[in-house]
């Protein structure tokens, strides 16, 4: 542990964290854009500045390992100074459309300048004119709201492994592209959507989705139900529809999910989903009432053990269904039906 | 009273006789846009943006005062109606602000709302604009007219207490703005604060000023609480930001209730980890106030204390 | 898993196996390659080329069915080597000599010429492995999906034990579970012959405590497997089948004979969100709420018992699973009423030793990873860190023998299924969403370059497969991921479905089919 200052506090911390952890840890609030605990520090957006004493420049907080009797100021004139100033810049090169912006309410761009009050980028001249790429499935790329952070980048390299994305060209002209910027359909692109998950703005955002806007939404935390790793998550709720999922920074995944447990969630509000129980008579399925239907299910049930006993009875449990319902249903067949005969596709 | 029964948008809905259209639509959840329609106010009909279509009528009818009437078939999102619809949203934004960046409102302002559903966005365009013109006078009300869009809540929800009536209309075609006392700044003019026109006002023109830079309706949570000052009890909401109570807004007044800025400043006091210095109007000047002040309290925590001591 | 997920990111070296990880477990998959990047090693060992092949350090392009050989190849090399961990084997293990005597046979050599890769490589892999600190074994359905599956098992774990890799962090016996819930579906008594915690039926004392707690008589004999249960039902002596959201009539082998399976039923209740190829068969469908409707726990591939939560209510008038159970108990004449699933999980604690200290209120925030005997336990991350659990670990040597269909001058080719990225099982949900079918919206097969070229097929045509049970047609996907004689389908399609022409033989204790084996031909539709 060692000690140092900040903002004229003393404080305990331990060795080798960065002043931006240290902060985090105290509870004291730096902004950030592009920063994110499981990357490299990156020191891209230069928003986490801080005033070190001793030192004339201001220092990004995210890279900046504490040491002993350091003095440190997150949120002095001067820094205060040089973060409107990186926040106007940041906005006079981005489109003015948070009217409508699918990521209004949920975009730390709108959070800081709110914060900060930066109402309108006041460095006139030149702003990008990119098309948009609408060429994957799932999601688009919008460079002209890009703040170049490399979150997304760094997630698709460092995190998810698939190398689809790089950022290209240099100064004002940067953006992320697929190698010979030939389009997101034609990379290496997987479709996990975890470089949508970190995107801080607006430029990676979810396509062909239910309108919504973020402050309508609730977030419900439940376990994916795709394949075994048991991913956790939250499900976007409007209404009665689920509109969205967003990975949940905990264990197993931290913050990562594949192209299924982001993108695949439709068919919980799908037209086909079966809505009332049916019964087959003449060979035709016919709606039918819950009390009808287990009434023809008890009949049966009595009807064929009382001719040939438990043992012509077998019921397949389900590796989708929860583990209460596993239970229940071995439960049935075993202590109601009388019989062992209950497996489940744990072969397949 | 005798039920009636219409048709809306293929639905049909039985509904007591004395309800309108929009009222009736509501019954079915279907969400008729409006500006200037609040259950509370008197109806002005002013936005026009609840037109619907009527069988049998060949105009539009804004439904906010529309009568239902029996067997009467209402469309609420026709293809000629969504059209007008675009067209007003596109004509207000043309001369509205574009900065939901920043804006206060942001994410409660109803003509974000609309202008999101009907896909209508800013565009450059060469005509005039009104000058932002913001009275920042007052340290709890921020009118900004360049965001009015001129639907008039403010104005007859201010009327509805007699001994205040501060607000009303003036001037005329574009110039008309909202006014306090004539054209005063509501410093100067006769406005207490109670925040009655910051509650029902649809879009960013009227803000709670103690608000600005806290928290927006996404970045935390907002309770509800009752104030505890008179038998009226209104509602205020407390707004929470990285789970720290950061400020403290009037909920619109229903059922004759007044609200009142003491009633506020109260519970700022209660909830508020580091509630602002208050602030109280001295000869048409607002000057910072100690809390005993504003709330009228003098001299009498010493008195308790004494006469609790002396037990 | 005897270790955890996240322990991928610290080990050593890594032998994947029988597993396309990037596609069928990707969140582990990009684990991978962030320890591979990290510094670890990594091993290959697939019929196809997969994506993590591009990663290793050894990849050994083996013919399907031919595992136990390369694994018995890879402990040959090790023992050769005399890199075995002798004080680990001393002290845990039992049963090693055996084991000593069957790999000596399996010669660098000869098991390269039976698994059809260069025998440097199997040394290559066995020297990575056996030099490992912390080495861990991932393996999937290419391991187990085998008339020698059982035994292919024993040969990962011999292997594992003989570095003594079990029983230590980021390491170990990992297979990676391809369901949501299939581990706590058998966690749960899911199987016919193990009530909750994988007590047996067999046994008097078990089946006293659970009629102490169910307050009524059990049955002690055990039951039937899925591929009994249908051969039973073929042969008319199974009368009634009630499947709770499975697919058999596209998930299971041999479609065929499922199909005259439940046809020859008396009744047939399906429970499914969708209606599905099986609940078409069904004389009573009954609809099911999604996971996102209702509350209750999964357990996922590293026993991490976690929730599910209730975000909406059920769609229609469908009704969560545990109350159609409940329901029908009820209506049986079996009492017992819970209101909540967490009542459920209560019981479940009750009678189950592993999940003894598990309560809803302990897994809120985060989940407990299984064994968790006590409300003072916080959980097991990794197995066996103390002692094995049968107490010493036993070597089990097992022979390589070949795969229950072999090809013949009929049947040339070897079929391997699997899954892809893009769809899951039996797409009964991811066919309903649209950006995965633009990607990949039907059947197909994968055929080596020079093979479709040898019969003149062209990428995208058109063909038709047969097996001995059945035949398909489905369209070329000319690729050099598979070998010239082997083909891959992904199962997940049931217009022109794989599974018409797997094969149902079993591997006699675990009673899995051979899904990754089935001898086939393939014919032009023109000629």
């Amino acid at each position: 542990m060692i000690e140092i200052n900040i903002n004229g506090l003393k404080y305990n911390v331990e060795e080798n964290m960065t002043v931006l952890e240290a902060c985090k840890n105290i509870g004291i609030e730096i902004p950030t854009l592009c920063y994110d605990e499981r990357l490299e520090p990156y020191s891209a957006c230069r928003l986490c500045v801080v005033e070190v004493e001793g030192k004339k420049d201001l220092m990004t907080s995210c890279s900046l390992k504490v040491k002993e009797g350091m003095n440190i100021e997150t949120h002095s004139k001067k820094v205060i100074k040089a973060r409107k100033d990186i926040l106007d810049l940041l906005f006079s090169n981005h489109p003015q459309d948070c009217l409508s912006c699918e990521k209004s309410g949920d975009c730390k761009l709108q959070d800081y300048c709110y914060e900060y009050g930066i109402e309108k980028g006041s460095f006139a001249g030149e702003r990008k004119k990119y098309p948009i790429d609408y060429s994957n499935h799932f999601y688009s790329y919008d460079p002209n709201k890009c703040i170049l952070c490399g979150k997304c980048v760094r997630v698709c390299s460092e995190l998810q492994g698939t190398n689809a994305i790089g950022l290209e060209d240099r100064g004002f002209d940067t953006k992320v592209v697929a190698p010979f910027d030939k389009g997101l359909s034609k990379s290496k692109c997987v479709s996990c959507g975890n470089c949508v998950s970190v995107c801080p703005v607006g430029a990676l955002v979810p396509k062909n989705r239910e309108r919504y806007r973020h402050w309508e939404i609730k977030k419900i935390r439940t376990t994916c139900s795709y394949c075994g790793v048991g991913c956790q998550m939250d499900l976007l709720v409007k209404g009665d529809k689920i509109v969205g999922v967003e990975p949940a920074m905990e264990s197993p995944n931290n913050g990562l999910l594949c192209v299924k447990g982001k993108f695949a969630y439709s068919f919980i509000n799908h037209r086909d989903r079966l809505k009332t129980p049916l019964v087959k008579r003449n060979g035709k399925f016919e709606e039918a009432t819950w009390d009808e239907a287990y009434k023809i299910i008890r009949n049966k049930i009595y009807e064929i053990k009382d001719k040939y006993g438990p043992e012509v009875f077998a019921g397949l449990t389900s590796a989708r269904c929860t583990n209460e319902e596993n239970y229940l249903f071995q439960k049935l067949f075993r202590a109601v039906i009388k019989t062992n005969n209950v497996d489940h596709c744990a072969r397949l | 009273m005798k039920n009636i029964t219409l048709t809306i948008d293929g639905q049909k809905v039985t509904v007591p006789e004395n309800f309108t259209v929009i009222k009736a639509a509501e019954r079915l959840g279907i969400d008729i846009p409006a500006l200037c329609y609040d259950p509370n106010l008197e109806i002005a009909s002013a936005c026009r943006l609840c037109l619907v279509e009527v069988e049998g009528s060949k105009k539009f009818q804004t439904s906010c005062s529309l009568q239902a009437k029996e067997g009467m078939v209402v469309y609420t999102e026709s293809e000629r109606v969504v059209n007008i619809r675009k067209e007003i949203l596109q004509l207000i934004l043309d001369n509205h602000p574009n900065d939901c960046l920043t804006c206060q409102k942001a994410g409660e302002c109803l003509l974000q709302k609309y202008a999101y559903r009907y896909d209508v966005k800013f565009r450059d365009h060469g005509g005039e604009k009104r000058l932002g013109l913001r009275d920042t006078s007052s340290p709890y009300i921020l009118k900004d007219d360049s965001k009015c869009i001129l639907c008039g809540k403010c104005v007859r929800t201010c009327n509805q207490i007699h001994d205040r009536a501060v607000l009303s209309f003036a001037q005329r075609g574009f110039k008309t703005k909202i006014v306090a006392d004539g054209d005063f700044s509501l410093e100067k003019s006769s406005c207490v604060s109670c925040n009655r026109c910051v509650t029902v006002c649809p879009v960013g023109a009227l803000v709670d000023k103690r608000l600005i830079g806290k928290s927006r309706i996404w970045d935390g949570e907002v309770k509800t609480v009752k104030c505890k000052v008179c038998d009226y009890g209104c509602n205020f909401e407390v707004l929470y930001k990285n789970g720290k109570s950061v400020a403290v807004r009037a909920k619109s007044p229903s059922n004759g209730r007044p609200l009142c800025l003491k009633g506020r400043l109260t519970t700022e006091l209660i909830y508020l980890d580091n509630p602002e210095t208050p602030y109280k109007k001295e000869d048409g000047e607002f000057v910072e106030a100690t809390w005993k002040e504003v709330l009228g309290l003098g001299d009498i925590f010493e008195k308790i204390i004494k006469i609790d001591d002396g037990k | 898993m005897t270790n955890s997920i996240e322990e991928v990111l610290d080990t050593d070296a890594m032998f994947v196996i029988g597993s396309n990880t990037t596609e069928n477990h990707p969140v582990i998959g990009s684990y991978m390659k962030r320890a591979k990047k990290a510094g670890a090693k990594l091993i290959v060992a697939d019929p196809r080329r997969i994506e993590l092949a591009e990663y290793a350090d050894v990849f050994l392009q083996i013919k399907p069915g031919t595992n136990i050989a390369l694994l018995n190849g890879i402990m040959n090399v090790i023992i050769e080597n005399g890199l075995e961990d002798k004080r680990y084997i001393e002290e845990n293990t039992e049963g090693f000599e055996e084991l000593v005597k069957t790999v000596k046979k399996y010669t660098p050599e000869r098991v390269a010429k039976i698994c059809g890769v260069d025998p440097d490589d199997i040394v290559k892999a066995a020297l990575i492995y056996g030099k490992a600190e912390k080495a861990g074994i991932y393996y999937a359905m290419g391991i187990t999906q085998h008339t020698t599956g059982t035994n292919s098992v024993m040969a990962v774990s011999n292997l594992s034990l003989l570095c003594g890799n079990i029983g230590k962090e980021s390491a170990g016996v990992n297979p990676l579970r391809g369901q949501n819930n299939v581990q706590g579906a058998c966690d749960m008594g899911g199987l016919p012959g193990d009530l909750p915690g994988y007590q047996k039926v067999v046994e008097p004392k078990v089946i006293q405590k659970f009629e102490d707690v169910w307050e009524t008589k059990l049955p002690t004999k055990p039951g039937l497997t899925i591929p009994e249960i249908f051969d039973g039902a073929e042969e008319g002596n199974i009368k009634f089948i009630y499947i709770m959201g499975e697919n058999p009539m596209v998930s299971d082998p041999d479609i065929n004979h499922v199909k005259k399976a439940l046809e020859n039923l008396d009744f047939l209740v399906v429970q499914d969100i969708f209606l599905t190829e099986t609940a078409e068969l069904a004389d009573v469908i009954l609809p099911a709420a999604s996971f996102a409707e209702k509350d209750g726990t999964f357990t996922n591939t590293e026993r991490k018992v976690q929730k599910v939560r209730k975000a909406i209510e059920p769609v229609g008038n469908s009704k969560a699973d545990w109350k159609i159970i409940i329901d029908l108990m009820n209506k049986l004449g079996y009492e017992k009423k819970y209101i909540n699933p967490s009542e459920i999980m209560e019981e479940i604690s009750k009678v189950t030793p592993q999940y003894g200290g598990i309560n809803y209120e302990r897994i809120e925030n985060e989940g407990i990873q299984w064994p968790c005997p006590t409300e003072g336990h916080s959980g097991t991350k990794y197995l066996h860190s103390s002692s094995i659990s049968r107490g010493k670990g036993l070597f089990v040597a097992a022979e390589y023998e070949e795969s229950g269909e072999v090809v013949d001058l009929e049947y040339p080719y070897i079929l391997t299924t699997g899954r892809i990225l893009y769809h899951y099982h039996t797409r009964t949900m991811t066919g309903r969403v649209e950006g995965l079918n633009r990607i990949a919206s039907k059947s197909y097969v994968e055929i080596n370059k020079e093979t479709a070229n040898k019969l003149g097929i062209y990428d995208g045509e058109k063909i038709r497969l047969s097996s001995r049970r059945g035949r398909i047609v489905t369209s070329v996907k000319v690729t050099n991921i598979v070998e010239k004689n082997i083909l891959f389908m992904p199962f997940h399609f049931a217009e022109g479905a794989a599974n018409y022409l797997t094969s149902n033989k079993l591997d006699l204790i675990a009673k899995i089919p051979e899904l990754k084996v089935a001898a086939v031909r393939i014919d032009k539709l023109s000629s």
